[in-house]
């Protein structure tokens, strides 16, 4: 399986990264990891003609300790996973690090690109070939394959619900549940300066503009913001190995806990069950209480009704819906133990 | 013994160490050109044009093949002869090869593959068994009983409505087993080329290049002497690369066309479609007992999705149920069998042939009869083994027969007694036993010869060179080759040189499938090492003034054993061989015997020797999740005789760790699309990374405990261990859940929705249970009714003129019936 | 209708004339490439659009190192570079001037196994040898960083490599035995036994 042809263009420095960005239009994408890109590009999923190198750049690789943490785009996730500091203080990022992929590619993958990682689906993470067979999906007709065809169409379909208007495909990531949670916030570079925004703000919900970040725009940084005494969080991901596959339903959670045990502050994000992270609603209803049974299971309750899942992951849909609520208690319940 | 038994490195251990292995796609010749085979986008169609103009004018195009450069049709079985090697007049899953580009580079081929045009008209879709039974048209194939049933078969052994009638209590149950897929590392590859002299080289990822060679012959119609297969090492085959593939016929077509070698590497997504992996089947087994759980009679039903070709299908079919009666004592058996058409990648051999699913079954209902009947499980079936040296019902040999050790070690080992039936809600022990066959008693076609031959050549150097059609594939064939070779002549495995699996040069094998490389390889090699031995002895004798009776074969020397200090080196006694006989060569070959099944199907089942295996798995079962975790396996095989413990081991430890990804997780699952808006018709998930199989983190501690019975047929009487181990792992599975839980999953793979339904449906005070409600109605033929061994008879039908009524078409002349 | 390259071509000219400045490569998109293999510098000039795994294999000669997805779902294209196990598969040749790459090729010092590979022949830890190369270079890495892992740390370095013949087992055993863990010797810890009715001993996991 080859990848197609494409220019490559090694960026010197971030600000040259965001002008070949935008120079390079549409066509043109950053590539850092390549774990998530290489793949796609092979399968025709996304077939840019220019590459913009950035991994090697020392600017993303950066790690920053003052009040809270600044972690350069292009870090290693297996780089965040053994970060003992990290582990310390963010356990959730920690663990949601260490849980993406394999060993490999966590040595290969940056939380950028984990932060950006493509929407995922059954019916779009193949070949062109086999989505040819289906006549191909909203989310890459025919024409971004680079090849033409005269197959039946089905570039308007969403086959996940077939008279929906939208894309449905799932939002895959790992870490940006677990830094939602955390409170992240990240910086977005281009050519023409640089923005700030909450990390839940970058996410869509829309399986094709999965992200609201401009197509120049590069994600330089995520910060986190001090996690002093009474912070705990944690992530649990539920997925069929315990290694190699993507969440199908995935719980961040971060809880500041005073003396007493009274919630001062709680977020709980669920992942892997619409095309964005969910950061839930009824995480506010929370505080003032504490973690005891009875507010845990009626929290998960009211949560598990924010996951949606829909049949293009692995295993069944109405059981994955039902394992929402059992993980929200699971990782409150974590939590409440310390 | 010197060699055999004792724990040694494997003699190609090297090789694969050091990334030496050479593997079919890790050939390189120059001038080399590249194939891309165009697939299928429609899961049933009939073709009406193909247009190849713009693609042989692509950059780098070499060549443009279509079905009609394949005239000839092909399979593995005579009396399957319904493949080309490029689809002609229709394609029947999305995946059948339409075309072919031969390009400078692999990219070029895969590029102008696009640019081939077809031209389709659509056709209606089977997708299961149950719409292949109400569906008589269109047929995916003119041939077969009706409509798009492939093959029926209904065997009667003795009065089983009588016994039923008469037992105290009868159980019945319906199956499912999922479909799954070999899924070896390495992709399918084959090179080809033609040699200086003009002669055609396949090399290829194959199993079987007897086969290969056959029907290469036949498919391009060249005589066989001027076709040279080459098995390469096999990165992983168990049953994946045993028929002859349609990229192996056009890459040596496009050698002979180019006059330039050409590679076909499938992409994992193609091998996916190459299959030929476990059929999907549903059963129905209806078992008569005493009061005590004594089994008098059963009769099992089996529906099996095929696919969209034959492929081994005719064999598969009966192994659905022919070797149900090897394990325990089955006084009377009916079996009935029916296999479908589907357009889908075709089913074939998958470790352990069409007998894991009938296997899950019986032993699924072992178990809900002793929890009926308030018996032990483990006692239940040691009450009732099948006798060794015996004939079952359905008239199949048994010899050595270990099977009650194997119980009786995995139930200590397990401390079952101590545990079954008593560990918390939510842990639990689950057991179940099978048995293999040492390789199928009869060949793919009908033929009087030898099953596997092997010669050996030895100079005056000290050499000595095996000579075998065999194939590694892994599974460790050339080690056991060497090691008996080295055994007989008192040599080190690692002193034999090897030359396996080449047309050109080795004696035929039939290949590695049916576990029956051990034993057939085995005993032709012992055969021939035995004659060298003696031509050795007779020059050493005379040189040594010693009786030929006194010498003996250790330790690289020739000596006498009254006197160990008189003796030659080996490399001495190779030398006065030659001298006394000239140039030094022996052969050996065997074929099994002959067995006592008589009637028509009798040819699957038979075997020259059975293997036993007995398994307690460990479950602990989330009740709120329904998942299943595996902590620890014991498992128990009777092997006959270990030849070289760390290879046993290791196929007992992948056949438990392929059972266990078919009982948790293993689905060849395919998808259609909403009908009103398309007939797509799709492999779901044909990808490493959606195929769930285990990894390292899911792989539980496994107990092995080798019984050694050893079988008057085996070589040194030993016997198979690359299949059996993997037969009881899953019923075993289901049997422990229930242990853990109260729950039966009567399907495999047992995944948490399942597991959850069940436990969900007892809570509401439902029965306790998921799985197939119902089997369909089969236009079942008129049996073939054969009195078992105790009944009279003599293996024979007790009507020989009732016709066969599905005899089927050979479509190529000169092919002799198969006795399937 | 166009093919790959031709369509990729049109692209490029398109966005060529759209003023874009991307670094065109050489002719028929060839690029040059040295890179240190194995403690050996190499030079070639390969296809822009390959991977490591495809330089390797095609370009260098080196076959050790498989493939068997193309797409990082299983592991056989392990290679270390620069040290860390990663996957071949996924890594464009554009991206790796000046990279240091060890293949499975690159862990025997002259003719003698290390001690890892010899753990692998003796303990049954390559059967059909094709996924041992990812493994073998992996499990490597492991013990440079962690010299006596236990079973668990060895199981969690090797959950991103697939094997289909073993089972996994044996090659736990084998990095022990390498890295001193376990009783050096064989796997087969077979008790001694014959005749009917005789049992084998265990050989279990542990």
């Amino acid at each position: 399986m080859r990848a197609p042809d494409f220019r490559y263009r090694r960026a010197r420095s971030v600000a040259e990264a965001a002008r070949a960005l935008a120079d390079g239009g549409p066509g043109a994408m950053v590539l850092a990891g390549g774990t998530d890109l290489v793949p796609n590009l092979k399968r025709r999923q996304q077939t840019p003609g220019l590459l913009i190198g950035i991994r090697h750049l020392r600017e993303l690789r950066r790690v920053r300790n003052g009040t809270g943490l600044e972690l350069g785009s292009a870090r290693l996730l297996a780089e965040i996973a053994a970060d003992r500091k990290i582990a310390r203080t963010y356990p959730a990022l920690a663990r949601a690090a260490g849980l993406v992929a394999t060993p490999q590619i966590r040595n290969m993958g940056t939380l950028g690109g984990n932060l950006c990682l493509d929407t995922r689906c059954t019916y779009y993470n193949q070949s062109y070939e086999w989505r040819q067979a289906i006549g191909f999906c909203m989310k890459a007709p025919a024409a971004t394959g680079g090849r033409a065809c005269a197959a039946p169409s089905g570039d308007a379909v969403c086959w996940v619900a077939t008279s929906s208007p939208r894309c449905w495909a799932v939002s895959s990531s790992d870490t940006a549940p677990a830094l939602i949670a955390l409170g992240a916030r990240i910086t977005l570079v281009s050519s023409e300066g640089a923005r700030d925004l909450a990390l839940e703000e970058l996410y869509a919900d829309d399986g094709m503009s999965y992200l609201a970040k401009r197509p120049d725009e590069i994600l330089t940084a995520v910060r986190l913001p001090p996690a002093d005494a009474g912070w705990r969080s944690t992530y649990w991901k539920l997925r069929r190995r315990g290694s190699f596959d993507f969440p199908i339903l995935s719980v961040a959670a971060a809880v500041r806990l005073d003396g007493d045990g009274t919630v001062r502050d709680a977020r709980v994000v669920l992942g892997a069950v619409a095309s964005r992270p969910v950061l839930v609603p009824e995480s506010a209803r929370l505080v003032g209480g504490r973690l005891e049974d009875g507010a845990i299971e009626a929290f998960a309750e009211a949560a598990a009704a924010h996951a949606r899942p829909m049949d293009n992951t692995d295993l069944a849909l109405a059981w994955r819906k039902k394992m929402a609520r059992r993980y929200l208690a699971g990782a409150l319940r974590e939590i409440a133990r310390g | 013994m010197n060699v055999i038994g004792k724990p040694r490195r494997r003699v190609d251990g090297r090789a694969k160490v050091t990334g030496q292995t050479r593997f079919a796609d890790d050939l390189a010749l120059p001038r080399m050109l590249f194939g891309k085979l165009l697939r299928s986008p429609h899961p049933h169609a009939l073709i009406r044009a193909v247009e190849t103009s713009a693609a042989r004018a692509a950059p780098g195009v070499h060549l443009v093949l279509t079905g009609a450069d394949f005239p000839i049709a092909y399979g593995i079985m005579p009396v399957s002869q319904d493949e080309h090697a490029l689809c002609r007049d229709r394609v029947r899953y999305v995946g059948d090869p339409v075309a072919a580009v031969i390009a400078t580079s692999e990219r070029a081929a895969a590029d102008a593959a696009a640019l081939v045009r077809v031209e389709y008209e659509p056709l209606a879709t089977i997708a299961s068994p149950e719409e292949a039974l109400q569906t008589a048209e269109p047929r995916i194939h003119d041939y077969g009983p009706a409509g798009n049933i492939h093959r029926l078969a209904h065997l009667a052994f003795g009065d089983v409505d009588a016994a039923l009638a008469g037992a105290d209590r009868v159980f019945e149950d319906v199956f499912f087993y999922e479909g799954s897929t070999h899924l070896p590392l390495e992709q399918h590859a084959a090179v080809a080329a033609v040699d200086p002299d003009g002669r055609l080289t396949l090399w290829s990822s194959t199993q079987t290049p007897h086969y290969v060679h056959r029907e290469l012959a036949r498919a391009l119609d060249l005589p066989a002497h001027a076709i040279r297969v080459v098995a390469t090492p096999n990165g992983g085959g168990f049953g994946g690369k045993s028929d002859p593939f349609n990229h192996e016929i056009v890459a040596a077509k496009a050698a002979l066309l180019t006059g330039r070698p050409v590679k076909i590497t499938l992409t994992r997504e193609e091998v996916f479609y190459a299959h030929r992996g476990r059929h999907p089947v549903l059963m129905r087994l209806k078992t008569g007992v005493q009061s005590d759980g004594t089994i008098v009679a059963m009769d099992l039903e089996t529906l099996l999705d095929g696919g969209a070709y034959g492929s081994y299908g005719p064999a598969s079919t009966l192994y659905t149920g022919q070797l149900q009666t090897v394990t325990y004592r089955v006084p009377r058996y009916r079996f009935r069998a029916c296999r479908t058409f589907t357009n889908k990648p075709a089913c074939g051999p998958k470790r352990g042939h069409g007998t894991p699913q009938p296997r899950f079954a019986q032993e699924v209902q072992l178990d809900k009869i002793a929890s009926a009947l308030g018996r032990d499980p483990a006692d239940l079936r040691l009450q009732q083994l099948a006798p060794a040296n015996a004939l079952t019902a359905n008239w199949l040999s048994i010899g050595s027969m270990g099977l009650g050790p194997c119980i009786e070690r995995v139930v200590e080992g397990s401390a079952w007694r101590e545990r079954h039936g008593k560990l918390p809600f939510g842990q639990g022990l689950g057991l179940a036993c099978s048995s293999y066959l040492c390789g199928a008693g009869l060949p793919i076609y009908w033929n009087e010869l030898p099953h596997s031959g092997v010669q050996l050549q030895l100079d005056r150097s000290g050499r000595v060179t095996a000579f075998c059609g065999a194939t590694e594939i892994g599974q460790g064939s050339d080690d056991v080759l060497a090691a008996i070779v080295a055994e007989v002549l008192g040599l080190e495995a690692a002193d034999v040189r090897l030359v396996t699996g080449d047309t050109d040069l080795t004696p035929v094998d039939l290949g590695s499938y049916s576990s029956r490389v051990t034993l057939m390889m085995g005993n032709a090699a012992i055969q021939a090492a035995e004659r060298a031995k003696a031509l050795l002895a007779e020059a050493a004798a005379l040189k040594l003034g010693v009786p030929a009776e006194r010498l003996a074969f250790a330790e690289r020397r020739v000596f006498d054993v009254e006197r160990p200090e008189t003796g030659l080196t080996f490399q001495e006694a190779v030398v006065a061989a030659e001298a006394r006989h000239g140039t030094l060569g022996t052969t050996g070959s065997y074929r099994p015997p002959r067995g006592a099944a008589r009637y028509r199907g009798g040819g699957v089942g038979p075997s020259a020797a059975y293997s036993y295996t007995a398994a307690v798995v460990e479950v602990e079962v989330d009740p709120a999740t329904g998942w299943v975790r595996v902590p620890k396996v014991w498992i128990g095989h009777d092997i006959g005789r270990v030849l070289n413990p760390v290879l046993a081991r290791g196929q007992v430890e992948g056949g438990v760790y392929m059972g266990l990804g078919e009982a948790l997780m293993e689905e060849q699952s395919f998808r259609r699309l909403p009908p009103r808006l398309s007939a797509a018709l799709v492999h779901k998930i044909p990808s490493l990374l959606e195929y769930k199989s285990l990894t390292s983190l899911e792989m539980p501690e496994v107990v092995t405990y080798f019984v050694e019975e050893p079988d008057a047929n085996g070589p040194f009487g030993a016997k198979e261990v690359g299949q059996g181990p993997l037969l009881p792992i899953a019923p075993a599975v289901a049997n422990a859940v229930f242990d853990a839980v109260g729950v039966r999953v009567d399907e495999v793979p047992l995944t948490p929705d399942r597991v959850l339904a069940a436990l969900e449906a007892m809570a509401k005070g439902k029965p306790g249970r998921v799985g197939p409600a119902a089997f369909p109605a089969v236009p079942w033929p008129e049996p073939t009714v054969v009195p078992p061994p105790w009944e009279g008879g003599d293996g024979k039908a007790a009507d020989e003129r009732a016709p066969s009524r599905d005899v089927l078409p050979t479509h190529h002349s000169g092919t002799s019936g198969v006795r399937v | 209708m166009t093919d790959a390259r031709s369509h990729g071509r049109t692209d490029a000219r398109k966005r060529l004339a759209r003023g874009h400045r991307g670094t065109r490569a050489p002719e028929d998109g060839a690029i040059r490439l040295a890179l240190t293999v194995n403690g050996e510098p190499r030079e070639a000039l390969v296809a822009g659009y390959k991977t490591l795994l495809e330089v390797l294999r095609e370009d260098l000669g080196l076959t050790g190192t498989k493939h068997g997805c193309e797409l990082g779902e299983c592991g056989a294209c392990a290679v270390l570079v620069d040290g860390k196990p990663v996957l071949s598969c996924l890594l464009l040749a554009v991206e790796l001037g000046g990279a240091h790459v060890t293949t499975v090729e690159g862990l025997a010092a002259g003719p003698a196994l290390s001690a890892l590979q010899a753990a692998f022949a003796d303990r049954g830890a390559a059967q059909c040898g094709y996924c041992t190369p990812g493994i073998l270079v992996t499990a490597q890495a492991l013990l440079e960083k962690n010299p006596r892992p236990s079973r668990e740390e060895i199981a969690a370095a090797l959950a991103g490599n697939l094997c289909r013949c073993t089972g996994y087992l044996q090659i736990f055993e084998a990095v022990e035995q390498a890295a001193g863990t376990r009783a050096r010797g064989h796997g087969g810890t077979r008790e001694a036994a014959a005749g009917a009715g005789g049992t084998g001993g265990t050989g279990g996991g542990q």
